[in-house]
């Protein structure tokens, strides 16, 4: 372990706050007010965080220095995290980066921050993210774009927007988001940072405010993979709450970091390395493969020949399901009610109207439309179909390769403000959604740069293989130091 | 899609939409729709939908209430209350 | 023309279950508004459904009942559309594959035959909250309290005939939801509540008419009046030359009639689809099998055993049999008796001990005499201890705890005379008394022999045995 230094916690791994903390080196309250600190001088800048709760968070590092004192800790104990703006908090708002929930204060807790806060992990605050989850670019947030630190022209990636650039700018050691068709691992790549999208059913949907209820999961995000793999220990886990929860034992995400990978085979889909693939990513990429054969991997060609098909299926189920889940946002029992309000109809839709942005308006019309009299045989059946066929492709493949590796984006991050028509937005997601609608769990992780934006690369694995993908990015980072890299933008 | 498409589906979602912008929406629906029309081509009669990945059964809850009233905290963030309740305008049945 | 009208029903039960079919907030009735909810109930961002396991139980209870088809799997789907009391936007309900499917059950029809009603489906599904339009100037208000309630939607076969048929469809199922304790079948409080699908065609057509439906019809005699309006007025619009719509309607009890809800419904387009946030139910065979196995002997099959073990009349088999506490009275009460006693038994309990019951306000499993007490004043009747309309006092006096029906009729001298010896001498005095009238009724009049009974039953006290003292006097006066 490396001497702490209290100007620069950031540099550390979350076992060496962990350790500092425990060997009193230093306390909660000093390592939370830290980040306040540096999140209220960076912030501005960034936009990371649609509000802070610095009261909350520093009486619970008042309880967590507490315990540690008593002895009555755990691992993580004391050690701040920040958490996507749609886990329902009791503390400050949650408002899903929307105009319609901007002063909603929810009456309960989500499964996930109950568990951070039974750790007495201190909330810094909560952060901005595309609006209801939907979109790439954090750019569809009420609360204003959040900024790549890597580049401030730039968008950080979405819709985990803020929970990543605020682990890229060290403004919390770590951070939750939700994965709906690549949501934590597209602005992981984007930011330079780790984050894993568990498999469907391994954390609870449980207070996390539903964008498509077949699709979304949770996990965390973090410099490391050994960071993460703390944080997934804490969040993950049964919840009778849900019923799409997995019973399905959870295990020690650290246990097997160690693991010597050589020998394990892993999968390259030819569909996922075309022509429309930036080159400097592909570039990226290879070398991350020259590091994996270092470390005793093998390659394989594999193919998903549905992979095309299933962009088109992502679209109608993710938008079909939207559609529904955000039909409560209706002006009645809470949030924005327009003052356009002469009858029980107007309510609804100017309410509706006025409340949500146009990226949420624009799926809800889709869904809409996609399960509507007459089409719901062509497009939402047929998408559930195509869902099969990438979950059976999948199943198979994954039957002789140990994991799969593939690129997260087509192209590295954008510049802020650059208009782009919503289908061309839509492509772009096509490496990283076949994992949500397989419910397949994916590992994000920087790779390198092009033209001083990070890149990222992806590795997937059958459902509840999160240890082994963990084990691979963990062995993968022994040999390199992209996850390292700090953003200079910001100094 | 048509204008009055647009308009069916944005009653049917209660979301108003004004007369300048339904060509941007027909426009942006019409694109995607079109992307998604590739399923279309799809020879696909003999796959069993796929509703969930996990393909899990329902797990059944105990006949226990649980819950008391929490009348206060519930309608904190209503719009409109009184007497207990969630107020709306008038509505004619 | 002749018309022939046709009619399917389709009723909502009310679950007995004590918490929410996706909550665990209570499902009891008339709470102060919004105080029996929770998040789930109200549709609050974040929350998630799990399903009530006694509604399932329940809903496959009543599939065995009807004898339908309980589902191995079935899921829920979601129907979209906006209403303030539907909090979701969306309400959660089986629709391509619900719980129950695939039964019938058999009534008397008003033709004298039996007629088979086909279930095709019963499913689960949450019930709305409720819009209260008094009390708030310009606004409606929302109280959420029924909102997420367990509901079981039957829906019957067009297969009805006539609005007395519908009622009687009717009330078969509210008489088995409540036998099955499935539901508390309250109609008052919407426990139990039926929309009808009316449609009319010639008589001897094979092809139906366009139907109508008729909402929230929550009493049997609103169902036959509103049936038999709506019958009348697509009669009406036909030979005036006009064509029935497909509609929904409502009842307007107040001035018997059916209204149009038309323009509301008109645009509704629910988009049916798998609810992402649930799993389908699953139920093994061998589960589905346990329920069968625990299934009570169902009121009709129960009839039956009364009418060909104790000879109880159609009428009293029914009324005994469609009471779970009833029969469970009197099946005590015919451990012990004999067979032949079943009538007076099946007579007491629908005679003195209703009306006792139905005076207290209380039910047959809260009455003050067991049915051993019951059972043992029968017997007293039986071996001529004392007459049945002694036997009415001494219920009472059992009712208000003097004592078992020995006891009583000891501490009361009721003891009845049926000593053919003692009474036979007191017939010959009498007769030595009374010539002329003796003379009377050998000349041919037979009221005479009332005069003699009655003189006997004066000096016994009315404690002789009256069938006795009426042989005796007969046999005597005939001078045989």
């Amino acid at each position: 372990m490396t001497d702490f230094d209290l100007t620069q916690p950031e540099t550390h791994s979350i076992s060496e706050l962990a350790n500092a903390l425990q060997s009193k080196s230093i306390s909660s309250m000093e390592l939370t007010q830290l980040y306040l600190d540096r999140a209220e001088q960076l912030d501005s800048k960034i936009n990371a965080f649609t509000s802070f709760t610095k009261e909350a968070a520093l009486a619970t590092a008042q309880q967590a220095d507490a315990k540690i004192s008593d002895g009555n800790n755990n691992f993580a104990t004391g050690i701040p995290i920040a958490h996507k703006d749609l886990f329902c908090t009791l503390e400050g708002n949650t408002t899903c980066a929307s105009k319609f929930l901007e002063n909603y204060q929810s009456p309960f807790e989500s499964t996930v921050t109950q568990k951070t806060n039974e750790l007495c992990l201190p909330m810094l605050g909560k952060l901005n993210m595309d609006e209801f989850a939907m979109g790439s670019s954090t750019e569809n947030s009420f609360f204003g774009p959040t900024k790549n630190p890597w580049h401030l022209d730039y968008v950080p990636g979405g819709s985990s927007g803020g929970s990543a650039a605020a682990v890229a700018a060290s403004l919390t050691p770590w951070s939750t988001g939700t994965d709906t068709g690549g949501s934590i691992r597209q602005p992981a790549a984007f930011c330079g940072i780790s984050g894993i999208k568990p498999t469907y059913g391994r954390v609870s949907r449980w207070g996390m405010v539903a964008f498509a209820s077949s699709l979304d999961q949770a996990g965390p995000m973090g410099k490391r993979v050994e960071d993460i793999a703390h944080l997934l220990n804490i969040i993950s886990g049964f919840d009778a709450k849900d019923s799409t929860s997995s019973q399905q034992a959870t295990e020690d995400y650290n246990a097997g970091l160690a693991q010597d990978i050589s020998g394990m085979t892993i999968g390259l889909p030819k569909e996922y390395f075309s022509d429309q693939l930036d080159s400097n990513i592909a570039t990226a990429i290879d070398a991350a493969k020259s590091e994996l054969i270092k470390a005793g991997a093998n390659f394989v060609e594999i193919s998903l020949p549905s992979t095309d098909a299933a962009i088109a299926a992502y679209y109608v189920i993710a938008s079909a399901e939207a559609s529904t889940n955000l039909s409560r946002f209706d002006g009645v029992r809470f949030g924005h009610r327009s003052d356009k309000t002469e009858d029980l109809e107007s309510l609804y839709k100017h309410s509706r109207a006025e409340g949500f942005g146009e990226e949420v308006k624009r799926r809800i019309l889709t869904g809409t439309f996609a399960l509507s009299a007459g089409y719901y045989d062509a497009y939402y059946l047929k998408a559930q179909k195509v869902r099969r066929l990438v979950l059976n492709e999948f199943k198979v493949a994954l039957k002789n390769v140990d994991a799969i590796l593939t690129p997260i984006t087509p192209t590295p991050a954008f510049q802020l403000g650059q208009k782009q028509d919503p289908v061309t937005m839509y492509q772009n997601d096509i490496f990283s959604i076949t994992a949500n609608l397989a419910g397949l769990p994916a590992l994000a992780l920087p790779c390198g740069f092009a033209e001083g934006l990070p890149v990222g690369f992806q590795l997937l694995g059958d459902h509840f293989t999160e240890s082994r993908l963990l084990n691979i990015g963990h062995q993968y980072q022994q040999l390199t130091a992209h996850h390292l890299a700090r953003p200079t933008a910001l100094v | 899609m048509d204008a009055t498409t647009v308009k069916k589906v944005a009653h049917l979602a209660r979301i108003e939409i004004n007369e300048d912008n339904i060509n941007q929406y027909q426009d942006d629906l019409s694109n995607i729709f079109s992307m998604i029309d590739r399923l279309e081509a799809l020879e696909i009669h003999d796959i069993e939908p796929l509703n969930h990945p996990l393909e899990m059964t329902q797990r059944l809850r105990q006949d226990t209430v649980t819950e008391n009233d929490q009348r206060e905290q519930l309608m904190q963030n209503a719009p409109e209350k009184a007497d207990g309740m969630f107020l709306v305008p008038t509505v004619i049945e | 023309m002749e018309w022939q009208s046709v009619i399917g029903l389709e009723i909502h039960v009310q679950l007995s279950t004590k918490s929410k079919l996706f909550s665990g907030a209570s499902t009891q009735y008339g709470a102060e508004p919004n105080t029996q909810t929770c998040q789930i109930d109200l549709g609050l961002p974040g929350v998630l459904p799990v399903v009530n396991e006694e509604s399932v139980r329940l809903a496959a209870i009543l599939g065995h009942g009807i004898n339908a088809t309980v589902a191995p799997y079935s899921a829920f789907d979601r129907k979209n559309y906006f209403y303030p009391d539907s909090p979701k936007g969306y309400q959660t309900s089986q629709f391509a594959y619900p719980i129950v499917h695939d039964g019938y059950i058999d009534i008397q029809s008003t033709s004298g035959e039996t007629l088979r009603v086909t279930i095709i489906r019963a499913h689960l599904e949450e019930d709305a909250g409720k819009s209260v339009h008094e009390g708030q100037k310009g606004y409606t208000g929302i109280d959420l309290n029924r909102a997420g309630t367990p509901l079981l939607e039957i829906v019957t076969a067009p297969d009805i005939r006539n609005a007395k048929d519908a009622v009687e469809v009717m009330r078969q199922l509210h008489m088995l939801v409540r036998y099955l304790q499935v539901s508390d079948g309250n109609m008052q409080e919407g426990s139990f509540r039926c929309d009808a699908n009316i449609s009319v065609m010639p008589k001897g057509a094979s092809e139906y008419g366009t139907r109508a439906e008729i909402k929230n019809l929550n009493s049997f005699r609103f169902v036959e009046k509103a049936i038999n309006y709506e019958i009348e007025r697509q009669i009406d619009v036909i030979e005036s030359g006009g064509t029935v719509v497909q509609e929904t309607r409502l009842y307007d009890s107040e001035n018997d009639e059916t209204r149009s809800m038309r323009g509301k419904e008109e645009a509704n387009d629910y988009r049916y689809f798998p609810c992402p946030d649930l799993c389908p139910i699953v139920l093994s065979p061998e589960w589905i099998e346990s329920i069968r196995q625990q299934m009570p002997v169902l009121p009709a099959e129960k009839a039956n055993d009364y009418i060909s073990n104790y000879s109880l009349s159609d009428e009293d088999a029914l009324q005994i049999a469609q009471s779970r506490e009833t029969s469970k009275f009197f099946e005590a009460m015919m451990a012990i008796l004999p067979s032949d006693a079943g009538k007076i038994a099946a007579n007491w309990l629908q005679g003195e001990m209703a009306a006792m019951l139905n005076k207290e306000d209380i039910g047959i499993e809260e009455s003050k005499i067991s049915s051993d007490a019951l059972v043992l004043l029968i017997e007293r009747i039986r071996d001529n201890t004392i007459s049945s309309k002694m036997a009415k006092g001494v219920f009472e006096a059992i009712w208000n705890g003097e004592g078992t029906a020995d006891e009583v009729i000891a501490a009361r001298g009721l003891k009845q005379i049926s000593d053919t010896s003692v009474i036979e001498t007191a017939v010959d005095d009498i007769m030595a008394a009374n010539m002329p009238q003796v003379e009377q009724y050998r000349a041919g009049k037979d009221k005479v022999k009332g005069f003699f009974v009655g003189q006997i039953m004066k000096q016994f006290k009315g404690q002789a045995n009256p069938a006795v003292v009426d042989q005796i006097v007969t046999t005597k006066l005939k001078g045989e």
